[in-house]
């Protein structure tokens, strides 16, 4: 029963992207495509078969919820040593992100809270927004699957949404040439949309999804929102083995609440995958239980579905810890280690599906602890090991 | 912490009867439909090696069986001075790379080769797997007398290339040329491992140790590749030293060494000056890495051979590799439950071998140490 809510996650899923611009020489990259980064990856921090991760625990409940994946991490015997770095929310100087940076890209991979940007300077940047920009991560998946027994507005839901997460409204571009009136600019290029439908044409391959979904507002924005369907159309043609439609953003917002069963995999633009993701998130549970994933070409940042940092409710010990464990077993899934994964996926389905032990957020009384204690029990019943 | 505070009962239980739990919990399980974890046990590729090693890793196995750790042993005698009872390499590489893991003794390399061939069984297992980390890591112990006090530094080795490249010929008669080959990539390469292990175990310095000024084109691809490495690790000190002036300064001040990069040929001179600063070959153990599996060894390479038999060898370093796989496996309370048992008999300074000045044998030792086996005190005070 419980092998159904496993997580249908594939394994090395990062390292699937690595076509075409690997075939393409330094020369063709520097003068025929301007927009592709030259990036010479630098070999993961894997020794021994244990991997070094970058953690990132960020504002509010992030290093509550850091902690409770280490115990789990631990008690499950996972092959993976974490970096912590934290970044000072109140700094209006860039060091740490740009540490925290380097470390991504010396460990390959991290799991990662929301991280809060104080600072309402236009100079400084969003720190997530910067992180997933400079590494590149171009794209966000969030797999949206309902636990049975509980509870939730919607049943049965398993669809996939993928999303640019790179450009369209969050390229922070604005400006006021004239005093009273601001243009926010929305970017979509070719090559960005290409990407991101070709890796949601070879994700659905690869699960066994059939259907595709283009999420758009063509009717409004001809020019870009138009470029990501037509490219996206012109991808479909090389899957003829996978459905694919489309829908404009506020019927499908529509569609999601009324009748969510019909979608399988959703491409979207940035924006709208934001909106997406929390309605989705919203469906079948709450902020607290679903983890979303980033990938680029090189590096992969696994992160709480919904980037909220939940400042009210830190310290408390109530925050739901489902979903930042859930980023951690995506991240297992990702290094493959599958065999850890499943028996914290096992648990942790026990502990909210039969064992009933709820936060608040889900309409229960435990504490985080709580949830957190039941999952290592269960994991302690089938070891031998004397902690 | 509430966690483990929470789990008192269980642990207690757990610590008492880790051995028999085993079987009773697969059978309670079976009825709950709760399977037991398939890692459950780790298995373990055992290279007793030659001279006393197979006395050694006897001493390790009666430490193991005697903790109940769940770990089983695949034994393989593998061995370059006697070729007609050795595991082929394949079959004893395929175990390392299907377990992970191998704890080895040391295998005796003979100064002639009688085939032309030049490669050493160690250097083939080492390209087979391709183990190109070596870690030493030098501890003082107290109660061993030796010159410097409280020397901590962790001596990082390349070990597949360089002058081990086994490229040597004879062009002109009574003229022999031996290559040393360096390579950027495996260059950068042992330079992370250095970082990483360095951000890793909260260390703070690193140290390349190099001839550059010699050789200034090998040497020098790895001292700038090392420096290179140094700038994505901007928190950790970073520092070159030439490898005669490091000698000297290990054997001088010895203190001042955090962890050490090296090329092959240095690190393992580095190695062995530095094991010989803290009580010689018989207490300081070493590792082996790859991207996927490691090799648990002794941190100098001696086989002892003169000793066979004599039951006078110290087993401390295989004890402490030992150890040290047990921490990599996920198994750290017994690792540490074997540490702090070797650590408390050698201050106890009751039992010990010849090399560290003592008259008892290898048996006396090891039934020693496993007379100091306890948990220790931090997984005592969650089951209190």
């Amino acid at each position: 029963m419980t092998s159904r809510i496993i997580l249908r996650a594939p394994t090395a899923l990062g390292r699937q992207l690595i076509r075409g611009q690997h075939t393409m020489s330094a020369f063709e990259m520097q003068h025929k495509t301007p927009l592709t980064k030259r990036i010479d990856p630098i070999p993961v921090a894997m020794y021994g078969g244990r991997q070094a991760v970058s953690m990132l625990p960020g504002g509010g409940i992030g290093p509550e919820l850091m902690s409770y994946v280490r115990d789990v991490f631990k008690y499950a015997g996972a092959p993976v040593d974490f970096e912590t770095v934290d970044i000072d929310p109140n700094s209006e100087s860039n060091d740490d992100l740009d540490y925290a940076i380097t470390s991504i890209k010396r460990n390959g991979v991290a799991i990662k809270g929301n991280i809060e940007t104080k600072s309402k300077s236009a100079e400084t940047l969003s720190r997530n927004v910067a992180i997933r920009n400079e590494l590149d991560l171009y794209v966000n998946v969030l797999h949206c699957k309902s636990y049975p027994g509980l509870p939730a507005r919607q049943k049965n839901i398993d669809l996939m949404i993928i999303r640019q997460n790179t450009e369209g409204e969050y390229a922070m571009l604005e400006h006021e040439c004239i005093d009273g009136v601001i243009e926010s600019m929305k970017v979509v290029t070719a090559s960005n949309s290409e990407r991101v439908a070709r890796f949601a044409f070879e994700f659905a391959k690869r699960n066994g999804r059939k259907k595709i979904t283009t999420i758009h507002k063509a009717n409004i924005m001809k020019l870009s929102d138009g470029l990501f369907l037509e490219t996206s159309k012109r991808i479909a043609k090389e899957y003829p083995e996978i459905e694919h439609n489309e829908m404009i953003i506020d019927n499908c917002c529509m569609q999601l609440v009324s009748n969510p069963h019909q979608f399988d995999v959703m491409l979207m633009t940035n924006l709208y995958g934001s909106i997406v993701s929390n309605v989705c998130c919203g469906l079948i549970g709450g902020a607290g239980l679903l983890s979303g994933r980033n990938y680029g070409d090189h590096y992969a940042i696994f992160e709480p579905a919904t980037r909220n940092t939940g400042k009210a409710i830190a310290g408390k010990n109530v925050a739901n810890p489902i979903a930042m464990l859930n980023a951690g077993i995506d991240m297992l899934h990702h290094l493959g280690h599958v065999q850890h994964a499943d028996l914290i996926t096992k648990a942790m389905v026990k502990t909210i599906c039969e064992d009933k032990i709820h936060t608040p957020d889900l309409g229960g009384t435990a504490k985080s602890t709580d949830v957190i204690q039941n999952i290592i029990d269960y994991i302690l019943t089938v070891d031998v090991r004397p902690w | 912490m509430s966690v483990i505070a929470r789990n008192v009962n269980r642990l207690a239980l757990q610590v008492i009867s880790s051995s028999v739990r085993s079987i009773h919990c697969t059978a309670a399980n079976a009825t709950a439909g709760i399977e037991e974890r398939p890692d459950a046990r780790t298995s373990c590729t055992l290279i007793p090696g030659d001279g006393v090693g197979p006395e050694l890793m006897h001493s390790v196995q009666e430490v193991f069986k005697a903790s109940g750790i769940p770990v089983d042993f695949e034994a393989y005698f593998f061995s370059e001075v006697n070729p007609t009872l050795s595991a082929p390499l394949d079959v004893v590489a395929n175990s390392i790379q299907k377990n992970r893991v191998c704890l080895k003794g040391i295998l005796a390399s003979p100064d002639y080769s009688n085939t032309g061939e030049l490669q050493t069984l160690n250097m083939k297992l080492r390209n087979a797997l391709d183990l190109y980390a070596n870690v030493v890591h030098v501890k003082s112990l107290s109660g061993i007398k030796s010159r410097h006090e409280n020397i901590d530094c962790v001596i990082i080795r390349e070990q597949t290339e360089g002058e081990y490249s086994a490229l040597e010929h004879e062009g002109v008669k009574g003229v022999v040329e031996c290559l040393k080959i360096v390579t950027a990539k495996k260059s950068l390469r042992i330079a992370k491992f250095a970082f990483d292990y360095a951000t890793k175990n909260q260390r703070r310095k690193v140290t390349a140790v190099h001839k550059a000024n010699i050789m200034k084109l090998g040497d020098g691809l790895f001292l700038k590749s090392c420096e290179d490495m140094a700038k994505l690790y901007p928190k950790i000190e970073f520092e070159k030293m030439i490898v005669d002036n490091c000698t000297m300064q290990m054997v001088s001040k010895p203190q001042q060494f955090d962890v050490m990069v090296t090329p092959n040929l240095y690190g393992n001179i580095v190695d062995n000056l530095a094991c010989g600063l803290v009580g010689g070959a018989g207490v300081v153990a070493g590792a082996s890495y790859s991207a996927n599996a490691v090799v648990f060894e002794p941190g100098a390479r001696h086989t002892y051979s003169e000793a066979v038999g004599k039951n006078i060898a110290n087993p401390t370093a295989m004890l402490l590799a030992a150890s040290k796989m047990l921490r990599h496996i996920n198994l750290p309370v017994y690792g540490d439950m074997i540490r702090n048992a070797v650590e408390k008999v050698i201050r106890d300074g009751k039992v010990r071998t010849k090399d560290i000045g003592g008259q008892s044998s290898t048996q006396e030792f090891t039934y020693a140490v496993i007379a100091n086996l306890e948990i220790p005190k931090a997984a005592k005070a969650a089951a209190v």
